[in-house]
């Protein structure tokens, strides 16, 4: 499942959902990643824009190798303002056995990364600031400059 | 008609374009100064499904959308 949320997310809650939702599906291993907002740079916080149509399609593309291996991944993601020290990100994958979730959860992020489209800003002195030099271009860009002949 | 979207950090309003294919759209978008640093990196989408060559011809009603990198977590 998909989880978008206004602002930072509720970690302790989001967790505990996830873990009540699966309990009796007899899965072996819960393994989740928060991602949390550091200092650094002197920022006060960061800020998300979301597509959300081809962040679902992708998100279901995920969901079925989760499938086909046994596991079920989750993800919540926050849209807008997210403070310093507070979460935007958290990734779960609950599988059978723990070496495809651990697997798992390391392939999905690294993919989350550079393709899912979701925008990073800075919050800077009261400005926001597009993070373009940690922003990766999503495989296949470009084709929009090539010289027409 | 054609509804091209601008997503993300790119500053710009979506045009209403009268196109048949992307390459149309590209030989338009090259023109713009303004939006001609964005096209070196911009991934393209139609109809919310990305696409990897130009060769796509567009009928009325159609969405291109333009994502610049991305940055999720």
């Amino acid at each position: 499942m998909l989880y978008l949320y206004n602002g930072a997310l509720d970690v302790p809650k989001i967790l505990k959902e996830w873990y009540e939702q699966e309990a009796a599906s007899n899965y072996g291993a819960y393994i989740p990643f928060v991602g949390t907002v550091r200092s650094e740079d002197g920022i006060e916080g960061l800020s998300f824009d979301i597509y959300e149509p081809i962040l679902e399609s992708w998100f279901r593309s995920w969901q079925e190798r989760a499938k086909a291996k046994g596991a079920v991944i989750k993800m919540a993601h926050s849209r807008g303002d997210v403070m310093l020290h507070e979460s935007s990100y958290i990734a779960a994958v609950f599988s059978p056995k723990r070496r495809v979730a651990l697997e798992f959860i390391d392939t999905f992020v690294e993919d989350f990364k550079t393709s899912a489209p979701i925008w990073k800003y800075d919050l800077k002195n009261g400005q926001r600031v597009y993070a373009l030099e940690r922003s990766t271009a999503i495989q296949g860009s470009g084709i929009l400059a090539n010289k027409i002949l | 008609m054609i509804r091209v979207e601008f997503l993300g950090p790119i500053q710009k309003a979506p045009l209403e374009l009268e196109i048949t294919n992307l390459s149309e759209l590209a030989t338009l978008l090259q023109a713009d100064k303004e939006l001609s640093k964005w096209l070196t990196n911009c991934a393209v989408a139609v109809n919310d499904t990305l696409v990897s060559s130009l060769e796509v011809s567009l009928k009325d009603g159609d969405k291109v959308s333009l994502l610049p990198p991305v940055c999720g977590g």
